[in-house]
């Protein structure tokens, strides 16, 4: 027989019916000894049952129209669900982006090389990325052990993902992202909350050892380094310093590849 | 979307119940759910193979509720708008008022203790399945169940805050 001592958990797990017989027994014949826990575990219970009751008549209710899951699948096929802001913004970015930025291309400043290239790049792939509802990666969580292997190949070096689960993120997955230097890897994680952040990983032929670096893009802010001739960049829009543990926790996890 | 369907749709009246219960507002729960459903929707596939749907969408609509009730403490005190008990469906006036008591008496647990409770008490979730629910480690959900059930026991009896839930040693 167990000597395990009765625990104020094993109480509550009477009280919700999740005890094993066995365990429940001995729970039941320490209350029946103990007169005054026996009461406050009754309480509990009865306590329970009317939580269930005065809260059973909302469960109960019709559900409304505007939680009609076949309409709110609809609702988000409909193409015209793109607002007209977000589309506009498109149109200026691409004009922008064939004119102005092509005009500016070379004149204002050098093509950047290095960490500060692997940044803009990390940068541009969060721009690209994050915010896709459909498809933001190719390759999701559930197949990482393809996707390490398949970065791997194409780095044509052993890619590691960073475990952030300690910093409340988990890998969604990843894709393949072209620079001007090479294929890199793009790994995205979130939180519970729908935050993201992206980590662009590839090879570096500049800047093969190098301390990081903060660039601040206003909304978007990038840590990026390298370590052994392998460059990160993480991109997040969080403040700089809560971004800036998470990419010493990454810098620290990769060390030990 | 079928399988998204028929895995989210049995779900719906106890999200329902869920917002109303932390909110107590019936539009403003609604919305709540809406949006949680939406954001599901939209999210389905990059839900882990492995995790559990009820838990990870209990999560998504807790942190919505989370949000709104952070707002809503901005703005000043919560006032209840409406009442859980429907008309058309009239109880008994005893248990009515009962259950309005209860539920007035869970309004004044701190959040933290509120959530815990409903999920384990009402909504039937595992202690594993609330604790990932609430992004927090099962010790946490146990230790607020306990607090929470405590508190809201003292406040049905009218008892003042007496001292904390003894410690209990099995004697033999």
């Amino acid at each position: 027989m167990s000597q395990r001592p009765i625990t104020e958990d094993d109480l509550h797990a009477l009280v919700d019916g999740l005890l094993d017989s066995s365990r429940q027994a001995e729970v039941d014949a320490y209350l029946a000894e103990q007169p005054a826990v026996a009461a406050r575990v009754d309480a509990y219970r009865r306590q329970r049952a009317a939580l269930r009751e005065a809260l059973a008549p909302v469960a109960a209710e019709p559900v409304p129209p505007e939680l009609n899951l076949a309409r709110l699948i609809e609702a988000r096929r409909r193409p015209g669900r793109v607002p007209w802001q977000m589309a506009a913004a498109v149109v200026l970015a691409l004009g922008l982006g064939g004119s102005g930025g092509w005009w500016l291309h070379g004149r204002m400043s050098p093509a950047p090389a290095g960490i500060a290239a692997l940044a803009q790049q990390a940068a541009e792939s969060y721009a690209a990325f994050v915010p896709d509802r459909e498809r933001p990666v190719e390759l999701h969580a559930a197949d990482s052990a393809t996707l390490v292997r398949w970065a791997s190949t194409r780095l044509g070096r052993q890619v590691k993902v960073p475990d952030l689960s300690g910093q409340g993120y988990r890998l969604m997955g990843g894709r393949l992202v072209p620079t001007t230097q090479g294929a890199a890897v793009m790994f995205m994680f979130d939180d519970d909350r729908g935050s993201r952040l992206v980590l662009l990983t590839r090879p570096m032929a500049v800047d093969r050892d190098t301390p990081m670096a903060h660039r601040d893009d206003g909304t978007v802010q990038a840590f990026t380094w390298a370590t052994e001739g392998n460059g990160y960049s993480l991109v997040g829009s969080l403040p700089p310093a809560t971004l800036h543990p998470i990419a010493d926790e990454v810098r620290q996890q990769m060390r030990r590849v | 979307m079928t399988d998204t369907v028929q895995s989210l749709e049995p779900m719906i009246p106890a999200l329902r119940r869920y917002a109303r219960a932390l909110l107590r507002d019936r539009s403003a729960a609604d919305d709540l759910v809406q949006d949680g459903l939406e954001r599901a929707l939209s999210r389905w596939h990059l839900r882990r193979a492995e995790g559990n749907a009820r838990a990870w969408v209990f999560a998504i609509l807790h942190n919505l509720a989370i949000n709104r009730l952070r707002q809503g403490a901005r703005r000043g005190p919560h006032l209840p708008l409406e009442e859980v008990a429907e008309p058309g469906m009239p109880p008994v006036q005893d248990d009515a008022l009962r259950h309005r008591d209860l539920l007035r008496a869970l309004d004044t647990l701190p959040e933290d203790q509120r959530s815990v409770l409903l999920l384990v008490s009402v909504e039937d979730l595992s202690y594993a399945e609330a604790a990932a629910a609430l992004g927090v480690p099962v010790g946490t959900v146990m230790s607020r169940l306990a607090r929470g059930r405590e508190r809201l026991r003292q406040a049905m009896e009218g008892e003042a805050a007496s001292a904390e839930v003894p410690h209990l040693r099995r004697v033999k």
